[in-house]
C-alpha cells in the first residue's frame, strides 16, 4: 500500500451512505428470492387448508390425491413426527389439523407432486369431511363471554394486561370519550411465501428459505420434525419484504416434512391468495378512550379499554398486548391511568406482527382523543401536546423513568416550522385532485385540512425477553489486500442491515473491503428483524467483534514495536501512533483474526398485574407527523398533499437508508388511513388479493419532507434508535387528522374509505 | 402447443405449452429468466412487467400464445446502465422484489418519453407496486436516469 492511498480515507462507514452490496444484483433481476430458487429433481408442494372458521374433522381421505399422477406424498398430522405444535410465542399452533380446524386456511394436509399443477390438483382431492361449528368471532364476547366454547385449553383470553397507576378515582373539568376501531391490516410484502428443503445425507434437512428469523424457525422447526438442531439448517434466500408478516412459520415445516419423506428437494411457493391466508396480519383493534383535563388543557386521567382481535392463534397476541398497554398513553405524562387491554382468541385469521407491533392502534386513538380534547378546550392541538408532553426523566404509567433524550417538542416545532404546500389553484390539473385523472372534480367541492400525529414506540424486545444477537468477523488478507468478513444470522429484509455491517466494519477496521457472509444458522443467533432492533442488536454485536478483532491488530503491533496498545489506533489500512504510521495492516495480518461476540442489551422487566415495571422497554423511539389533504367532500374521495416528517434516529448510521424507512414507513400508515382492510367475513377474507386488498401506489403517496434528528441514546450502541416503525405509527393518525379537520367528521374508523368518509357504510359513529 | 419468440435478441422456443399458461409462467418455469417476478399473478402489481414488442405489459396478464413470433425483452435484456445505475444509487431498491419490473417499466418509459414531467412519471409508474420505499426514491431514480441519459 502506497502512502497517498493512507491519506485517501476509508469511504462507506458509519454516517455515510454507501449503496447497498445487492443493489445491483436486484436491478438486473440476478438476485434470488425465496421464489426463484430451483434444484434438480424438484418437486412441488402444495396445501390444503379449511374452508371453516371453525369445525371438527371427521376423517380425512388422502386416497384419491395419492392416486393423482405425479403425486409423490400426502400427509396429514400422523405424519409429523415431532411436536405437532409451534408458535413465536405460545405453541399452540398445529403443524396440521388434528381433530378442529380454527380458522378458514389451517393447514390439514400437503401434497408433493412433480409439477405446481399436479401439486394443486391432488391437494382439491384430499376429502375431510368436516363438522362445521358455530365460530366464534366477536372479540368482545370472546373475552367476556363464558358461555362461548374455548378455543383453546387456556379459554379465549390469550393475555389480559392492566395498568393502574395514580389517583383511581380522579375529577377532571374536560373530559372527552370515544370508541376507535381499527381494520386487519396486511403487511402485503411482495415476494411470497416460499422456500426449498433439500433432503440430506446425515438424514436431516437444509432448508433455503425468506424469513424474518432463522433462529427462531431452526427451533421451531427441528421441534416439530423430531430432529436435533443440527440435522436442520437453514439459509437465507432473497426476502421480498417482511413487515413483521414473515415472524411465524409458514412453508417451513411443512417443506420439510415433505422432502425428508420424499427423499427429494421440495419448494413451496404461495400464490397471493393463499398468502393472504398463510401469513398472520395487524390485530383489528377495539378501543374505548377517556381523557379527562384541567380547563388549561393539562391532562389528568386517560381510562382506556382496549381489545385486539388475535385470531385463532396466539402469534404475537400477548406482545401486542404489551405495548399497547405499556404504550397506551402515548407520549405524554398522565398522573392517573386505568387501562385493561385484552387480547383474544377468536375463530377470525390469525393475527401477529406487523411494523408499528401493538403501538399502531392506540396512537390512532389516544391522537384522536388529543384532537378531540383541543377542541373541547379550544386549543391548538400542537400546544395541548406540547403541555402534556414527556421529558427526559419522566416516568411512563409503568413507573419506567424515560432515560434518554425526548425530542418531541422539537420535533413538533420542526414540523409546524415547515412551510404548508400551497393552496390549490383554479383550474389545477386534474391529476393533483382527489379523484385523479378519473376527473371526477374540477376543483369545486374540495375542502383542505391540515393533520398531525406523534407517538412513542419501544425499541427491540421487551419485558425481559434475552434479545441478544451474535456476530463473528475475520480479517484477513486476500489478495495481499485486507478483507473483513461479517457473519451474523440477521435477516435482510430490504432494510439494508447488509450495508450496516459492512459499515461499521469499515469503520472500526479501517478497511475498504467487507464482504458480509451469507445469513446462516451456523453462527449463533441475531434475533428477529423486527421492532427495529437490528441495527441495535446486530450493530451492537458487529461492533463489538469488530473492536476485539482490532485489540488482537493492535496488540500485535504493539508487542512488536514496544509500545501501549492504547496509544494506537487503526485506521485507513493501518496501524497508526500519534498520527505516525507504525505498521500497514496488511504486514500485520500474516494470520487471520477472527473473533466472535454477543451483544446483549440491557436486562428488562414484566409488568406485573398493575402494569408496573422498572423497565418494561430498552429503548423508546419517537417520530412526528403533518399531514395536508384535500378531500373531495361529495365523493369522499382524498389526496394527500403532504405527508412531512420529523425524526429523531438518535443517529443516521446510513441517512439514505433511514430516509427510505421513513417514506416507505409513512406510506404504509397512509395506506392503513385511507385505504387498507383485511375484509373478514364470517371468518373468511373476502379480498384475499391486490386487485381488492389496496395498497398505495405512486399516484397515492405525495412528495414527502423529512427531517431527521440526532440525539443519541446514550445506552445504544453508536447512540442509534430504531428507525423503522414510529413513521408507520404517525402518518396514520396525522392523515386521520386532515380529513377531519377537511370535513369536520369524527372518523372514529379507520381505514376512511370513501363510503365511511360519507357515513354510507352504515356504520354509527360514536 | 409450441411456442417461439425472441427473446431478449435471442430466438427461444418450448414446446407442450399449457393453452392458459401465462408468459411470466414460460419465462419463468421453462426458459429459467427468473428476473420477472411473481408476486400477484394478476396484473395488479407490475413486479412481471416486460416488453412486448416494446410496449411494456403485464407478462403474468400475456397468454404464452400470444407471444408467437415476437419480441419479449425481460429484465435481464435491458441494457441500459443509467437506469439499473440510478435505482442503485438512489436509494431505490429496498427489498428489491419490485426492482425488476421498474427497471424494465422505467427503461420502457425512457425510451418513448426522454425527459418525463414528474406526473407522467407517476402515471407511468403506477401500475408498479412497491411496499418498500414509499416510491420517493424511485421517482428520483427515474429523473436521474432521464438526466443522465440526456447529458
Ligand atoms: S405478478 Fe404480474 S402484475 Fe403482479
Ligand atoms: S423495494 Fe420492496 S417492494 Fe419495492
Amino acid at each position: 500500500m502506497t502512502s497517498t492511498e493512507h491519506a485517501s480515507r476509508v469511504t462507506g462507514g458509519v454516517g455515510e451512505s454507501p449503496a447497498r452490496p445487492d443493489a445491483t444484483l436486484k436491478t438486473s433481476g440476478e438476485f434470488a428470492f425465496a421464489s426463484d430458487l430451483v434444484a434438480e429433481d424438484m418437486l412441488w408442494g402444495a396445501t390444503v387448508r379449511s374452508p371453516h372458521p371453525y369445525a371438527r374433522i371427521r376423517g380425512v381421505d388422502v386416497g384419491p390425491a395419492l392416486a393423482t399422477a405425479g403425486v409423490f406424498a400426502v400427509l396429514t398430522h400422523e405424519d409429523v413426527p415431532g411436536e405437532n405444535a409451534y408458535g413465536v410465542k405460545v405453541r399452540d399452533q398445529p403443524v396440521l389439523a388434528v381433530d378442529v380446524v380454527r380458522y378458514v386456511g389451517e393447514p390439514v394436509a400437503i401434497v408433493s407432486a412433480d409439477s405446481p399443477e399436479a401439486a394443486r390438483l391432488a391437494a382439491e382431492r384430499v376429502v375431510v369431511d368436516y363438522e362445521p361449528l358455530e365460530p366464534v368471532l366477536d372479540p368482545i364476547r370472546a373475552a367476556h363471554d363464558k358461555s362461548l366454547p374455548a378455543l383453546h385449553e387456556n379459554g379465549n383470553v390469550v393475555r389480559h394486561q392492566r395498568i393502574r397507576s395514580g389517583d383511581p378515582d380522579p375529577r377532571a373539568e374536560v373530559v372527552v370519550s370515544a370508541t376507535y376501531t381499527i381494520g386487519m391490516q396486511d403487511q402485503a410484502f411482495l415476494g411470497p411465501e416460499a422456500g426449498l428443503a433439500v433432503p440430506a445425507e446425515d438424514g436431516g434437512v437444509d432448508l433455503y428459505l425468506a424469513t424474518q428469523d432463522l433462529h427462531s424457525d431452526l427451533e421451531q422447526t427441528a421441534r416439530a420434525l423430531g430432529l436435533a438442531e443440527d440435522k436442520v439448517r437453514l439459509t437465507m434466500s432473497g426476502v421480498g419484504g417482511a413487515f413483521g408478516g414473515r415472524e411465524d412459520l409458514s412453508i417451513q415445516v411443512h417443506c420439510c416434512l415433505l422432502a425428508l419423506r420424499t427423499g427429494r428437494p421440495v419448494k413451496m411457493v404461495h400464490g397471493r391468495e393463499e398468502s393472504f391466508v398463510g401469513h398472520v396480519h395487524r390485530h383489528p383493534a377495539r378501543m374505548r378512550y377517556e381523557h379527562g383535563a384541567t380547563r388549561d388543557g393539562e391532562l389528568v386521567y386517560i381510562k382506556a379499554q382496549l381489545y385486539f382481535d388475535g385470531g385463532a392463534y396466539a402469534s404475537k397476541t400477548p406482545v401486542v398486548v404489551s405495548n399497547g398497554t405499556a404504550l397506551g398513553t402515548g407520549p405524554y405524562v398522565v398522573p392517573n391511568v386505568e387501562l385493561d387491554a385484552w387480547g383474544v382468541y377468536t375463530n377470525n385469521p390469525p393475527c401477529g406482527a406487523m411494523r408499528g407491533l401493538g403501538a399502531v392502534q392506540p396512537t390512532f386513538a389516544y391522537e384522536s382523543q388529543m384532537d378531540r380534547l383541543a377542541e373541547a378546550l379550544g386549543m391548538d392541538p400542537v400546544e395541548l401536546r406540547l403541555r402534556n408532553v414527556l421529558t427526559e426523566g419522566d416516568r411512563l404509567p409503568t413507573g419506567q423513568v424515560v432515560d434518554s433524550p425526548v425530542a418531541v417538542p422539537k420535533l413538533l416545532d420542526r414540523l409546524r416550522g415547515m412551510p404548508l404546500p400551497p393552496s390549490l389553484p383554479s383550474g389545477a390539473d386534474v391529476r393533483d385532485l382527489p379523484g385523479g385523472v378519473s376527473n371526477t372534480t374540477h376543483g369545486e367541492g374540495i375542502a383542505r385540512g391540515v393533520g398531525y400525529g406523534v407517538t412513542i414506540k419501544n425499541v427491540c424486545y421487551s419485558e425481559g425477553a434475552d434479545d441478544f444477537s451474535t456476530a463473528r468477523v475475520r480479517l484477513e488478507l486476500v489478495g495481499g489486500e485486507p478483507l473483513a468478513t461479517v457473519h451474523t444470522a440477521a435477516a435482510e429484509v430490504g432494510q439494508g442491515i447488509v450495508t450496516v455491517q459492512q459499515q461499521i466494519a469499515r469503520t472500526e477496521l479501517g478497511v475498504r473491503r467487507v464482504n458480509v457472509h451469507p445469513n446462516d444458522t451456523s453462527v449463533g443467533p441475531a434475533g428477529s428483524s423486527s421492532a427495529s432492533r437490528q441495527t441495535y442488536v446486530t450493530g451492537g454485536a458487529v461492533h463489538a467483534a469488530c473492536v476485539a478483532v482490532r485489540e488482537v491488530v493492535l496488540h500485535r503491533v504493539a508487542d512488536e514495536h514496544a509500545v501501549a496498545v492504547d496509544a494506537l489506533t487503526l485506521t485507513d489500512g493501518a496501524v497508526s501512533l500519534d498520527g505516525e504510521v507504525l505498521a500497514d495492516l496488511a504486514e500485520v495480518l500474516d494470520t487471520a483474526v477472527e473473533e466472535k461476540r454477543e451483544f446483549h442489551h440491557r436486562p428488562t422487566f414484566p409488568m406485573d398485574d398493575e402494569g408496573a415495571s422498572d423497565r418494561v422497554h430498552v429503548q423508546h423511539a419517537f417520530s412526528a407527523h403533518r399531514a395536508v389533504v384535500d378531500v373531495d367532500t361529495e365523493l369522499g374521495l382524498v389526496k394527500v398533499v403532504a405527508l412531512d416528517c420529523v425524526q429523531d434516529v438518535g443517529r443516521a448510521m446510513h441517512p439514505d437508508a433511514v430516509l427510505g424507512q421513513i417514506q416507505g414507513g409513512a406510506t404504509q400508515g397512509l395506506g392503513l388511513a385511507l385505504m387498507e382492510e383485511v375484509s373478514v367475513s364470517d371468518g373468511r377474507i373476502v379480498n384475499g388479493s391486490f386487485t381488492d386488498y389496496l395498497i398505495p401506489t405512486v399516484l397515492d403517496v405525495p412528495p414527502m419532507r423529512i427531517e431527521v434528528l440526532e440525539e443519541a441514546d446514550p445506552n445504544a450502541p453508536y447512540g442509534v434508535r430504531g428507525v423503522g416503525e414510529p413513521p408507520t405509527i404517525t402518518a396514520t393518525p396525522a392523515v386521520v387528522a386532515a380529513v377531519r379537520a377537511a370535513t369536520g367528521r369524527e372518523l372514529t374508523h379507520i381505514p376512511v374509505t370513501p363510503t365511511r368518509l360519507l357515513g354510507l357504510d352504515g356504520e354509527e359513529q360514536q | 402447443m409450441r411456442v417461439t419468440a425472441t427473446v431478449n435478441g435471442r430466438e427461444r422456443d418450448a414446446d407442450g405449452v399449457w393453452e392458459c399458461e401465462s408468459l411470466l409462467t414460460l419465462l419463468r418455469e421453462r426458459w429459467g429468466l427468473l428476473g420477472s417476478k411473481n408476486a400477484c399473478e394478476q396484473g395488479e402489481c407490475g413486479s412481471c412487467t416486460v416488453l412486448l414488442d416494446g410496449a411494456a405489459v403485464c407478462s403474468c396478464l400475456v397468454a404464452a400464445g400470444q407471444v408467437q413470433g415476437r419480441e419479449v425483452q425481460t429484465v435481464e435484456g435491458v441494457d441500459d446502465p443509467a437506469v439499473h445505475r440510478a435505482f442503485a444509487d438512489e436509494g431505490a431498491v429496498q427489498c428489491g422484489f419490485c426492482t425488476p419490473g421498474l427497471v424494465v417499466a422505467v427503461h420502457g418509459l425512457l425510451r418513448r418519453n426522454p425527459a418525463p414531467a414528474d406526473p407522467e412519471i407517476r402515471e407511468a409508474l403506477a401500475g408498479n407496486l412497491c411496499r418498500c420505499t414509499g416510491y420517493e426514491k424511485i421517482l428520483d431514480a427515474v429523473r436521474s436516469a432521464a438526466e443522465e441519459a440526456r447529458s
